[in-house]
């Protein structure tokens, strides 16, 4: 068996849910190929070229990849398909955006946001919201499966892979890169961080998201939101942790103003400690939090910030 | 122009799901049915198509036994013009729901197709790409904002870093993302109406595609229980517990 797993990179940085989604391959057995499909993207085949387990690294390097649009990714990756059992991309925007895509002109099914591998051709992922998980047998010849990266450890990257170029390019000439409006932040990656702070709607307005960020500052960690808080423009969508945002399992998860919606905790409970914050103390929030605390989260957070 | 909106029944999103005692399925017996919220939002920008003189027929069409007709009648209370039912009892994988939509196109050759970006129930997020792909047409996931230009359209996309927008040939495929738009609610006379409109019903065996299962579903298991926790009574304990006891903090 071998298995293509599809590099997850913004063109010059490998990210580290590439090395979870290898992760996954190692689970699955098999000779696993690393794609790295990009322009100027020779750091990120360098950096791929460590991750262990990985014995080979394709490297299409051109301006049709830069975008990784899904018109032209997809194409590429079906075309290589025919040498794979199993294809592989991480379950963020740009997989879940060219994926299915692949799966459909191969003509097989796909299965998304795998948390584990039960066999070669079975996977277990959450369904309703994680409310349910399913045990899921691919009958397909091919398997086309996207990874929840928060399932997987991430392998080391002792590794020394042979990078080989690919020349052929694959441009469908239908769709085109027009901006982007990329959030800058110096904190670390929600969806990587050990630690996440996030406030909810108790926050009422963007102002306050401020006092979050002293005490992100002391714990090095990443800053989410809840859908309400995203809705209300306290915050931009790439901060949402939720059923339709990202999905985190940090080591501490503290929600701050969070009521703690269905579709809130299918992105946050598998984290290892989660610490709610909140006034209401009926809030579901808490039937799931390790600590609690009852308390108006405007005198709650300076006096947090204070004793960290 | 013509625009295609594929909607799905699937539990209400408020609705807490039960795993079934044989770990068969989840249960869905007398539960609360809505139309995915994605959907509904996938309706309303279609609808705003129609009212800014954009498109000028709006068509939702659902897969599903004929309890779907209830969500094809919101549907056409919102504001969609007619309807069709692809008529089935099974419960079909992404690929295979694809392709029935596949034939949709071809017949009513939509120059913009809308669906929502996942389904609140399967979670998949496959749909739209597929028929993408069979189709052949370009597609814009995850759209916060859709804007017809001529023979493109310009979709603002909510990706993991922000924000993107990209430029498609028309037609095109969109799914849409929460903040796209508020979807409205259905006005009583807008029910009543909706009543009367063109609800076609179609068999899924008529159109000749291989619907032959590509899953099997082995097992369904709720998830692992969190134990409960406590609650501490200030700032000081809670600083002292994440320290010492559960050694998250330093």
């Amino acid at each position: 068996m071998s298995i293509l797993v599809f590099a997850e990179h913004d063109n010059s940085e490998l990210k580290s849910d590439t090395l979870k989604t290898v992760a996954a391959a190692q689970a699955i057995g098999g000779d696993i190929h690393l794609l790295v499909a990009g322009h100027n993207c020779q750091a990120v085949a360098e950096a791929a070229s460590k991750v262990n387990g990985v014995s080979k690294v394709l490297v299409a390097d051109n301006a049709a990849y830069e975008h990784q649009l899904a018109e032209n990714v997809s194409l590429l990756v079906t075309e290589l398909a025919a040498d794979y059992s199993h294809i592989i991309a991480t379950a963020l925007t740009t997989g879940k955006n060219f994926m299915p895509r692949v799966a459909a002109l191969l003509d097989v099914a796909q299965i998304s946001d795998i948390i584990a591998v039960e066999s070669s051709d079975t996977f277990v992922r959450p369904i309703y919201a994680g409310n349910a998980i399913a045990t899921v047998q691919s009958l397909d010849s091919k398997k086309v499966i996207t990874v929840r990266s928060t399932g997987f450890d991430a392998v080391a990257t002792d590794g020394n892979a042979e990078i080989v170029a690919l020349d052929k390019v694959t441009d469908a000439g239908i769709s085109s890169h027009v901006s982007d409006e990329l959030s800058v932040s110096e904190r670390p990656d929600l969806g990587a961080a050990s630690v996440v702070i996030s406030g909810g709607r108790g926050m009422q307005n963007g102002e306050n998201f401020k006092l979050l960020e002293g005490i992100a500052d002391k714990l090095g960690a990443a800053i989410g939101a809840s859908r309400a808080a995203v809705d209300a423009g306290f915050v931009p969508n790439d901060m949402q942790v939720g059923q339709t945002g990202k999905i985190v399992a940090p080591d501490l998860y503290i929600a701050v103003g969070i009521s703690g919606a269905i579709q809130h905790l299918a992105g946050m409970k598998d984290s290892k400690v989660i610490v709610a914050i909140n006034k209401d103390a009926e809030a579901p929030i808490f039937q799931v939090a390790d600590y609690g605390l009852v308390a108006d989260l405007f005198d709650a957070l300076p006096e947090l910030e204070s004793k960290l | 122009m013509k625009v295609l909106v594929p909607i799905k029944r699937v539990i209400d999103y408020n609705v807490k799901v039960r795993v079934k005692a044989d770990n068969s399925n989840v249960d869905l017996a007398n539960v609360k049915m809505a139309i995915n919220p994605f959907c509904e939002i996938a309706v309303e920008e279609a609808v705003r198509l129609k009212e800014a003189g954009t498109a000028t027929e709006v068509i939702a069409v659902s897969i599903g036994n004929k309890s779907c007709q209830e969500q094809l009648r919101t549907a056409l209370a919102l504001g969609a013009d007619r309807a069709i039912q692809i008529d089935t009892d099974e419960n079909l994988d992404s690929i295979n729901v694809a392709k029935l939509l596949q034939k949709i196109v071809e017949e009513e050759q939509p120059q913009l197709v809308i669906l929502g970006k996942q389904s609140i129930d399967s979670d998949n997020n496959q749909t739209g790409q597929m028929l993408a792909a069979l189709t052949g047409m370009a597609q814009g996931t995850f759209a916060s904002a859709v804007t017809i230009d001529g023979d493109k359209v310009n979709v603002t996309r909510e990706v993991d870093s922000g924000l993107q927008t990209i430029s498609l040939n028309l037609p095109a495929i969109v799914t849409t993302d929460l903040r796209l738009n508020e979807p409205r609610y259905a006005s009583l006379p807008n029910i009543m109406k909706a009543k009367r409109k063109p609800l076609d019903v179609k068999s899924a065996a008529d159109f000749g595609i291989d619907l032959t299962a590509r899953t099997k579903l082995i097992k369904v298991t709720p998830p692992a229980e969190r134990k409960a926790g406590i609650i501490v009574e200030s700032i000081d304990e809670l600083v002292e517990k994440l320290k010492n006891e559960a050694k998250v903090i330093s």
